[in-house]
């Protein structure tokens, strides 16, 4: 029997028992991306993801505008973590073009990282609630997160891609009042996520459908290069607001949670985890900050590098350690931008995943690899 | 890019396979700023262990920067793996220099179970020869892999191979990533494909 492949894909047809399976790009239990799966049965034996659907070509759209005009493109990748996914980059301009931060643009930095990262975990709980038919855990985030997303409307004036980071500090200082009101929401942010227990984390269905499925083991997840969440779901206990601060990280008293478990469950816990310890970052931070002062150097029109320098620069965002490599040659545009995403980096556990496991317990195993389709394409 | 005056060095030895401009520029600036310690003893390290195969393109706080010739890179990167602890690649990012006749492919290697190495980032360069009409897959434009050594580079290399067409020898998995399967225009991130308008 034979059987020719489509163009690009890998998988051999072994068996009569065997069917391919695509799933997606157009399925709502991929996102932008097709998952090619092989099954024997229920089981499957084999996966191939095949992203680039959503793939726009950021790092070359970054080698043809100037530091500051490609600010608004890359944050593009995911307009929920706009702040955290641009992070990087402006930490690397800034070591380029020997830019110094005020302290208060620092605070208030780590406040939009944070609240950037609650707003994208609940986007993203909302999904893996409907991806489980969890319609409830799909309304209580999509709701909750809006008191997260006026909060970033008042401190930058739009409600996603705030573009509010730059070279040498924010954009604009906080509007009058904003402290107080930060807190205040925030505090009941953090009780209303506390009530998500009872309904979706200690539910038994849930339960029945994440745990032991899609074990990922801690060497393996070390030799994935695999981060974030899932890497701290796996018990490897690192974050880079600890392992390697940036900004005022170091000032504040950051905890991260770790589960020795790896299965989808555990995966699906920490970022909801994550939020509440973002929630005492978010306090901390509005109680350090200095109360007025610069929140951002001023800089010459168009910068340049100082000659040929590159420089790396990681952030933990919502889904993990993203790096920005930029090479600069002395001029105005960047030599090379290159983003090292998280959800690149977590894709690759996911054939390993798969394999053995129930086709009904994709989208868990999935979605808990925190994987935002256009991120990994960029 | 050729600002600098610092090329002729790359010249006078065209039988290394390592003559970035890039850390000979840098050399001298950084000599007189007294090097991060710890950072200064991994780089001994990997210069006494392969002396004058690799060159240290800058040490910074945080990140050393090794260049290595292409025939050389597989068994600095399984010395990095095995004798510096270091486990995992973040990141392998192409570098189109076509004034150099040369694209380079920057690892980014970290660590997670060496908690001393938890800051660091080992930037491991190492360049493959250009070719003017590229037929990836088919020319000179080729490496060898490392994904026997970091598992975690299978889908970077895979993603270089398509954007910068280096073709990583004894990579299992030569296939596109990103682009369309009918993709029949040069790799996109080399600087000879332009934007329309731009």
């Amino acid at each position: 029997m034979t059987f020719t492949l489509p163009p690009g894909l890998a998988l051999q047809k072994v068996d009569e028992r065997i069917m391919t399976l695509n799933v997606g790009p157009q399925h709502p239990g991929s996102g932008h991306m097709r998952i090619i799966v092989q099954i024997d049965g229920d089981y499957i034996v084999a996966c191939d993801p095949d992203p680039g659907y959503v793939h726009r070509g950021e790092e070359k759209m970054a080698e043809y505008r100037n530091y500051i005009t490609n600010i608004p493109h890359l944050e593009r990748p995911v307009i929920h973590d706009s702040c955290n996914v641009l992070y990087p980059y402006v930490l690397g301009a800034e070591e380029l073009l020997g830019i110094e931060v005020p302290e208060r643009a620092k605070y208030v930095r780590v406040i939009a990282s944070e609240l950037n990262r609650c707003i994208y975990i609940m986007y993203w709980l909302a999904i893996y609630g409907i991806f489980l038919g969890h319609s409830t855990m799909f309304m209580w985030p999509a709701g909750d997160r809006e008191l997260l997303i006026d909060l970033m409307e008042k401190m930058t004036g739009a409600r996603v891609t705030h573009a509010h980071f730059v070279p040498g500090g924010v954009r604009n200082d906080l509007p009058p009042n904003f402290e107080d009101v930060c807190l205040r929401q925030v505090n009941y942010f953090e009780k209303r996520i506390k009530e998500y227990a009872a309904v979706f984390y200690d539910n038994p269905i849930l339960i029945a459908r994440t745990r032991d499925t899609g074990v990922l083991s801690r060497q393996d997840a070390i030799r994935y290069g695999t981060t974030g969440s899932v890497l701290r779901a796996s018990g490897v206990d690192y974050d880079l607001r600890i392992k390697e601060p940036y900004d005022v990280y170091d000032e504040l008293d950051v905890h991260t949670n770790v589960m020795n478990e790896g299965d989808s469950y555990a995966r699906s816990r920490i970022p909801w985890l994550d939020m509440m310890e973002s929630c005492n970052i978010i306090r901390q931070a509005l109680q350090k900050m200095p109360k007025s002062g610069s929140v951002r150097t001023k800089l010459k029109p168009n910068p340049k590098g100082k000659g040929l320098d590159s420089v790396y620069k990681r952030v933990e965002s919502g889904r993990g350690s993203l790096g920005c490599y930029i090479v600069s040659d002395g001029k105005t545009e960047p030599y090379r931008v290159k983003l090292s995403v998280p959800s690149f980096r977590n894709l690759i556990a996911l054939p390993n995943l798969l394999k053995g496991e129930k086709l009904g317990n994709m989208p868990s195993v999935y979605w808990s690899l925190n994987y935002w389709p256009v991120e990994a394409d960029r | 890019m050729s600002t600098e005056t610092e090329i002729p060095p790359a010249d006078a030895k065209p039988e290394v396979a390592t003559p970035p401009p890039k850390p000979a520029a840098k050399k001298p600036e950084e000599t007189p700023v007294e090097l991060p310690a710890f950072e200064k003893s991994i780089s001994d390290k990997i210069v006494e262990k392969f002396g004058d195969k690799v060159e240290v393109g800058f040490v910074k706080e945080d990140r050393v920067r090794i260049n290595v010739g292409r025939e050389n890179v597989h068994e600095v990167a399984e010395f990095i793996r095995d004798g510096l602890n270091y486990d995992h690649v973040e990141s392998v990012s192409g570098v189109d220099y076509p004034q150099d006749n040369e694209i380079e492919v920057v690892y980014h290697i970290g660590s997670y179970t060496d908690s001393s190495l938890a800051r660091q980032i080992l930037v491991l360069a190492t360049r493959a020869q250009r070719e003017t009409n590229p037929i990836p897959g088919n020319d000179a434009t080729r490496l060898p892999t490392l994904r026997d050594i970091f598992y975690s580079v299978e889908f970077h290399e895979r993603e270089v191979f398509e954007m910068f067409g280096v073709f990583f020898e004894g990579h299992p998995d030569n296939r596109r990533l990103l682009l369309p399967e009918d993709w029949a225009d040069l790799p996109p991130l080399r600087k000879d494909f332009a934007i329309k308008g731009r």
